[in-house]
């Protein structure tokens, strides 16, 4: 799909060679750390994510609930909540710019108009005493400063676009009067109205019926074909992620524990949490066997194991994981496995 | 999972309208929703029927009239041969004792005042000669230990639990009354990916040391073929097509069939972009004003004139050995590599 791209970059892989030449990616996140302060403690949510986006590129990062992975979207977008949420460390660099350093009335100006957010429930996302028309028309008012007229009927086009059928008729409705998948249009047309350079999909179709998800994503690709814009794809699901994406971040305990090219990680995963998520799928030779299922449960954020998070439940576990935090080991140009027994669960080597 | 011959399970006809009223001092009537409308099918001992569909598609109300916990508007429901569908009071209960369920959400389904072990125990409450109570600790202990927790748990509350080990609670209380059928619906949806699995597991081996049948409703369609016999794919309020699940996942003959398997997104990226996908247009229609005749036309490929005058019903059509609702049945692999 993104054959216009430069060589692969080392992305997610802090890289001092590459890092400052001329193949400066759209938006790279780098050693992103993000605490919560809450009555239990402070929760470590990310703890030092790295990844990249090329434009026309699609980036799907997957994990579970508590991985981090919508965390660090919000980080990117300037959206986490105040003031619970801190960043102690870390660089998000938007088109050589630290996002991070900028004041906030700059932030503003690349929030929504340069990287824009699709979320997962449109129904709390919309304003639902506002008709869906007036809240499209507000994004070119607030940041083109355009006329309601103009705005509105830009807003209709824009419907159009997203393939709401009687745009012009539904302009004065209000969300509630449409259906999942409608609304998550909306969302789409206000997401793509000024541009963006990167979108953010943070589980874009976790609510919505297979049919309809096939819908949006398609709407998506669509988009993106046409403008070029980098995506960030926020999912859990394994058969959304092997469908469109061009490269994957897997999170598990607010750490990236493996990153790759989508056929790579299907073909050969280099992190036992991968390789157990894919062999735990349910698929036609897998049938009437009892089914891979890694044991016990995901870790909690209040209360982290040492060393490795994963390593409670993993089967390549040996002495080191539990005491030493394995790094994101290089494997190639492309890949990295965060676990010390790479070698061995590439190998598929006992586990 | 050896199913063998004698129906434990008997649906004939099933039918469930709401009445969809309109002012709040005077109500009056204005339509009906047609949430199950005709639906036939048995179970037999020991198999997996799994129901796939869309929301809206009236599966839950389905699990809702299996259970007796709401009036058909026609049609019967048998459970061991014995009606469910108008029983009352003592009848009612008796049924109920072969027929429990699995909810959806492990987080809402479970009374948090209420420990483990009274969660689990409560069936005998509501069933006093299910067990005597000198012995019913000791059952729900056996229970925890059946569904793979710690029979020392007794004690604790749910809050103290995961989700996957809260499912395994819910299914421990499924089980309480040695039912010969549990519903499931959606069990595993609202789970984490790694713990779907072991749920997935648990209900398998279950079903192979108690021989129990399951009615496995789920939107996931590779969790369905993988615990399920038969598979049933309901739109609005209809059963489209009914078979075995080779049948149904290799030789799909309804369109909405095969719409809904080319749209399920297959965890493999190779071959991704030959793979042919069928996107339906537009939304399913309101089930307060389903299309005439073929509910599935207004979406469909394939339509013709005599869809929308005359209903096509569910039974075998030419050059298939399974039950479809089309008129223009016709197999047609979409799915290769699922």
């Amino acid at each position: 799909m993104n054959q216009s791209t430069p060589p692969f970059p080392a992305w997610g892989i802090p890289d001092p060679v590459r890092g400052v030449t001329g193949t400066e990616p759209l938006l790279a996140v780098d050693d992103l750390h993000v605490e919560f302060a809450t009555r239990q403690g402070t929760v470590k949510a990310v703890n030092g994510v790295s990844y990249s986006l090329n434009p026309g590129e699609t980036l799907a990062v997957l994990g579970e609930s508590g991985s981090g992975k919508s965390v660090t979207a919000q980080a990117i977008m300037g959206i986490l909540d105040a003031p619970q949420a801190r960043i102690p460390r870390g660089r998000i660099r938007f088109r050589g710019t630290d996002l991070l350093r900028l004041k906030e009335d700059a932030r503003a100006q690349v929030r929504g108009r340069r990287i824009a957010m699709v979320f997962q429930d449109a129904l709390s996302a919309l304003n639902p005493v506002f008709t869906v028309g007036s809240q499209i028309a507000e994004m070119f008012r607030v940041h083109q400063g355009m006329s309601r007229r103009d705005a509105e009927a830009r807003a209709v086009e824009l419907m159009d676009r997203v393939r709401i059928p009687g745009a012009r008729q539904r302009l004065h409705d209000y969300p509630h009067q449409f259906s999942g998948g409608m609304r998550q249009r909306i969302m789409i047309a206000m997401a793509i109205a000024l541009d963006p350079e990167v979108l953010i999909a943070d589980e874009p179709t976790t609510a919505l019926d297979v049919t309809v998800q096939a819908q949006i994503m398609e709407l998506l690709a669509e988009v993106q074909r046409d403008s070029g814009m980098g995506m960030i794809l926020i999912t859990h699901d394994l058969g959304v992620v092997a469908d469109v994406a061009d490269k994957i971040v897997v999170m598990y305990g607010g750490r990236i524990v493996e990153n790759a090219l989508v056929h790579d990680v299907y073909r050969t995963p280099a992190h036992p949490y991968t390789k157990g998520l894919l062999e735990s799928i349910p698929r036609v030779d897998r049938k009437g066997r009892e089914l891979y299922a890694i044991s016990g449960t995901p870790p909690n954020l209040l209360d982290m194991p040492p060393g490795c998070a994963f390593a409670p439940r993993c089967p390549y576990r040996q002495d080191n994981c539990t005491t030493e935090a394995p790094p994101l080991y290089r494997i190639g140009s492309t890949r990295g496995s965060a676990c010390h027994y790479w070698r061995e669960v590439l190998d598929g080597s006992h586990g | 999972m050896a199913a063998t011959g004698e129906a434990v399970l008997e649906v004939r006809d099933l039918v469930k309208h709401f009445p969809l009223t309109e002012g709040a001092v005077f109500r009056k009537q204005v339509g009906v929703i047609r949430a199950v409308d005709g639906i036939s099918f048995d179970l037999r001992r020991g198999e997996t029927l799994g129901i796939v569909g869309e929301s809206g598609c009236g599966k839950s109300t389905l699990a809702k009239l299996l259970m007796g916990l709401e009036r058909p508007t026609g049609g019967s429901v048998r459970v061991c041969g014995r009606e469910i569908a108008d029983a009352k009071g003592a009848d009612l209960k008796r049924v109920r004792r072969t027929i429990q369920m699995v909810m959806q959400d492990p987080y809402t389904s479970l009374n948090p005042r209420m420990t483990v072990g009274d969660i689990i125990g409560e069936p005998y409450e509501i069933h006093p000669d299910a067990a005597p109570k000198g012995d019913r600790r000791r059952r729900v202990q056996a229970l925890l230990e059946l569904v793979g927790l710690n029979p020392d748990d007794v004690n604790r509350y749910p809050h103290q639990f995961s989700g996957g080990q809260r499912q395994r609670i819910g299914i421990a209380r499924g089980l309480a009354l040695q039912p010969q059928i549990l519903v499931c619906d959606e069990p595993v949806s609202a789970l984490d990916v790694s713990i779907q699995a072991q749920v997935i597991n648990l209900l398998a081996r279950l079903q192979r040391e108690l021989g129990l049948a399951y009615v496995f409703i789920a939107h996931d369609l590779s969790v369905v073929r993988h615990i399920s016999d038969r598979v049933g794919v309901m739109y609005l309020g209809k059963m489209i097509e009914l078979g075995r699940d080779a049948e149904i996942y290799g030789q799909p003959a309804h369109p909405y069939t095969q719409a809904l398997l080319s749209a399920a997104p297959v965890p493999d990226p190779d071959g991704r972009e030959r793979r042919g996908r069928i996107v339906l247009q537009g939304d399913p229609p309101s089930p307060a004003d389903p299309p005439s005749g073929c509910r599935f036309r207004t979406r469909c490929w394939k339509a013709q004139d005599i869809c929308a005058q005359q209903e096509p019903l569910l039974q075998l059509r030419p050059g298939t050995w399974h039950e479809s609702a089309c008129h223009f049945a016709q197999v047609h692999d979409v799915m290769p590599s699922f």
